[in-house]
């Protein structure tokens, strides 16, 4: 059996704690050059593609903007069309919200960023409903939770109408005929539950006719999207069972819907720390660790999962003695509990403190970790490899710690022991990010309904 | 003399509808990022303020105010602030200016995009609100309808401005939403301090609680203060209501005299609306005249050009701005003369592209350049600095924070 090509991607990080702004090599989360830093190396490593995050409101704890963590970020899809001009093969994949958002505005402009890439762009579709984030909008909130994923798919099947209204050889412009555009080109008509516009659409479809389309949620729904509609999914797990059996679970999906295993790949977010010998490595791991959960992040992410004021408590000291308040928000914009829960949190850590005797901020450093791999740059090779050959993932998001600096060791010391070892690009072979992918072209409408 | 501030506008392949047709234009290529960017840097070699570039949520049409069928004339475009921002990186001087729609879409992300247009071109970043004139735009989003104008309302500016004056209204506040989004974090509000391990000052982060006739919005923004605290805010003019809208909330307002004389008229106009929209001392607004223009260096020959045009598009162009075919000195002793009464600059409109661009930077520029009343060199890098605007303290900050 052929061994699998590991695809890589990167994303600039923003809003986690996760970020080690304190670092003295930390630079700007806002400046054009860190983009481009970030970028730039993506595209010297020969990764896929590089990734943008969304959040339309800033976190707010007790009442106040949330002051710790970085916060602050440009509009995605604006930065990377910024990013297409210095950089020539790089995907460029935006997160936008399909809940405040119409599929007129977001097809037409992730045409438009397909268009001015040649071909590399990817749209991340995201659903949200809470009236937090809905107040920033014209549209409140309107959204039962249930309509979430029911709204998100047909987003994105308008969207592709939209892409479709033009076809091959509409947009031709011939000055001897005098034909600009042939009739009727863009036109379209969409009548669904969540979506009813018609009209003629402005702009004709970029090189890939559709961008490449990611999802991120982890549920059953949400893999259920992506195996219906979405290109590359998302997932988070970090060891080597748990990924496999995501891995199945997802791939098994996709027959139902006329679709093979390789139509979908399956890239899960990770970090990296590096050193020369597997000690320094795992010595290296435990700083930024600590750099990650200062103190007051630590109580702060307590104070969350409990529903109350924790500032007397010592971070270095034992969990609250007292319970959490149920019901009780203090920390808004944050999805950290989402996943399991705030009552079964709650159990969890203070289940996992007692049995291992964690202080708080030891507790939060542990449960907070992301999936990373650690030690030299051989070791972390090898490891990457086994996980994508042993089909726990079809590759990885690198999210760095440190801004705009953090990818440039793996890119200069993991991704060439990668290339000898034949799993990885010496060099792009395509344009487009479909080919990236190693996606087939788009499936346009109009061919399926001749 | 002091000089004069020179911006063009683009869009598609120039102003007249037949200019696509023409051997040296590249009407494939409009949706390509290298069209756009040899167009911008040589407007940017001729060392222009701004370019701003048209934008229309839908398809466009040849009749302002309602769709058609038409073939002959260029169709199809490129979102203009992603446009922008690919251009942003390929220059370093030139003030980039997209339009967008406000009706239909969301003020918060009008303020994200602007605000990153901004950082991306390290505060050379511009916005033209535009509202809705076609009333069949509303059917791409099925939230709501706008007024149809009629084909009489289109032959008067009063009368399109009294029918779409409900949307002006909405503009006004979408302007005033975006721009406190703008300020809403002030410019030292990330502090980095790791004794107390915080990222930010909230106390420097504020909502904007903006509460409207039309729509609400919490804030804060998501995107820190950009480069110039407040792109700069250009509005396009016509009649009262449009000149109220400049008045209370455009750093630059385009109008579009007739004449010299239509020029006096339309300042009056302009002065009368501020007088009802009085601004801070310390906030000056531009005054730019819009022209079509067709430009040759042999007397007679643009003239000849623009009517070979009008016989391939088989009517006559005309504009809402004067449309101007002559020679660049004819050009230059025009723009002289108009801008005695009190303009401060001009936004040129090609007619086609790329010739009458090149006759701008190439014929133009070096006439004004003789006659002392245009820059021989960039004499700053933000677009505020370029039309001689402060850069503005934040709405919040505290009275007697430092600009």
């Amino acid at each position: 059996m052929p061994v699998k090509q590991i695809h890589l991607a990167a994303q600039f990080p923003s809003v986690q704690h996760t970020v080690i702004w304190s670092d003295p090599a930390a630079g700007s989360q806002i400046d054009f050059d860190s983009f481009a830093h970030l970028a730039r190396t993506a595209e010297r490593g020969k990764f896929d593609f590089f990734f943008l995050s969304e959040g339309l409101r800033l976190r707010e704890h007790k009442g106040r903007v949330l002051d710790l963590d970085v916060a602050g970020r440009p509009e995605a899809l604006t930065v990377l069309s910024a990013l297409s001009a210095v950089t020539t093969h790089l995907g460029l994949a935006a997160t936008v919200n399909s809940t405040f958002n119409e599929p007129y505005d977001v097809a037409r402009r992730l045409a438009t960023l397909d268009h001015l890439s040649g071909g590399r762009a990817a749209w991340n579709v995201v659903t949200s409903h809470d009236a937090f984030t809905g107040e920033n909008f014209r549209r409140g909130s309107f959204l039962d939770e249930a309509d979430r994923y029911t709204r998100a798919a047909e987003f994105l099947h308008t969207a592709r109408e939209l892409w479709d209204s033009w076809r091959p050889g509409d947009f031709r412009p011939d000055a001897a005929s005098g034909e600009f555009i042939r009739p009727g080109a863009g036109r379209f008509a969409h009548r669904g539950r969540h979506f009813d516009i018609s009209g003629r659409f402005s702009t004709p479809p970029g090189p890939q006719g559709h961008p490449v389309i990611f999802q991120a949620g982890d549920s059953p729904e949400g893999r259920e999207f992506a195996a219906a509609d979405a290109d590359v999914i998302f997932s988070r797990h970090g060891d080597l069972a748990g990924g496999q059996a995501a891995y199945r679970d997802v791939k098994a999906r996709l027959a139902k819907y006329g679709r093979s295993p390789d139509d979908l790949k399956i890239i899960p977010s990770v970090s990296y720390v590096l050193g020369d010998t597997p000690a320094e490595a795992a010595e290296r791991a435990e700083e930024v660790a600590r750099a990650q959960v200062s103190p007051q992040t630590a109580l702060m992410l307590m104070e969350a999962a409990w529903g109350r004021d924790l500032s007397g408590y010592d971070p270095d000291g034992p969990l609250p003695d007292i319970d959490p308040v149920p019901e009780s928000v203090v920390t808004k914009g944050h999805n950290l509990y989402r996943s399991r829960g705030r009552e079964e949190t709650v159990r969890h850590w203070r289940k996992t403190a007692e049995e291992r005797g964690l202080s708080i901020r030891e507790l939060i450093t542990e449960v907070t970790a992301r999936p990373t791999f650690v030690g030299t740059p051989r070791q972390v090779a090898d490891a990457m490899n086994e996980f994508v050959q042993s089909d726990a993932a079809d590759g990885f998001v690198f999210s760095p710690n440190v801004v705009p600096g953090g990818l440039d060791e793996l890119v200069d010391r993991v991704v060439p022991l990668l290339q000898e070892m034949g799993v990885h690009r010496a060099d792009y072979t395509g344009p487009t990010l479909r080919d990236h992918l190693g996606l087939k072209p788009a499936r346009r409408h109009f061919e399926e309904t001749p | 003399m002091t000089r004069l501030h020179l911006a063009v506008a683009l869009d598609g392949t120039g102003w007249h509808p037949a200019a696509w047709r023409e051997p040296d234009a590249r009407p494939a290529e409009i949706l390509t990022a290298r069209y756009w960017a040899d167009l911008v840097l040589e407007a940017e070699r001729g060392l222009l303020d701004f370019v701003t570039v048209e934008d229309t949520l839908g398809l466009q049409t040849s009749a302002f105010h309602r769709p058609d069928e038409r073939t002959d004339h260029v169709r199809g475009r490129l979102d203009a602030v992603l446009l922008t921002a690919a251009l942003a990186p390929l220059t370093s001087r030139i003030g980039l200016v997209p339009t967008t729609n406000v009706t239909h879409t969301e003020p918060f992300h009008l303020a994200l995009g602007i605000a990153s247009l901004d950082h991306a071109s390290l505060g050379r970043a511009g916005w033209r609100p535009q509202i809705t004139s076609r009333a069949a735009d509303a059917a791409h989003f099925g939230r709501r309808t706008t007024p149809q104008l009629t084909d009489a309302d289109v032959l008067d500016s009063e009368l399109i401005a009294a029918r779409l004056r409900g949307l002006f209204g909405e503009a006004h506040e979408v302007v005033e939403a975006v721009r406190r989004l703008w300020d809403s974090w002030e410019d030292d509000a990330v502090i980095r301090d790791t004794s107390t391990g915080r990222y930010l000052d909230g106390a420097k982060v504020h909502h904007v609680d903006f509460e409207g006739e039309h729509f609400s919005v919490r804030g804060p923004s998501i995107t820190p203060r950009p480069p110039q605290g407040q792109p700069v805010v250009t509005v396009l003019a016509h009649a009262g209501t449009p000149y109220e809208l400049a008045a209370a909330g455009a750093d630059v307002v385009f109008v579009t005299p007739q004449s010299r004389a239509d020029a006096v008229a339309r300042l009056g106009g302009f002065e009368r609306a501020r007088q009802r929209f009085p601004r801070p001392a310390g906030e000056p607004i531009r005054t730019f005249a819009d022209l079509v223009v067709f430009l040759d260096d042999e007397p007679g020959r643009a003239a000849e050009r623009k009517q070979r045009l009008d016989e391939v598009d088989g009517a006559v162009f005309g504009s809402d701005a004067l449309v101007f075919a002559g020679t660049p000195a004819e050009l230059a002793d025009l723009l002289l003369d108009w801008r005695t009464t009190g303009l401060d600059g001009f936004r040129l409109r090609p007619g086609a592209l790329p010739h009458d661009l090149t006759a701008i930077t190439r014929g133009l520029v070096p006439e004004l350049q003789r006659r002392g009343a245009f820059r021989t060199g960039y004499e700053a890098d933000t677009l505020r600095g370029l039309l001689g605007l402060p850069r503005p303290v934040s709405r919040y900050a505290p009275v007697g924070a430092g600009g």
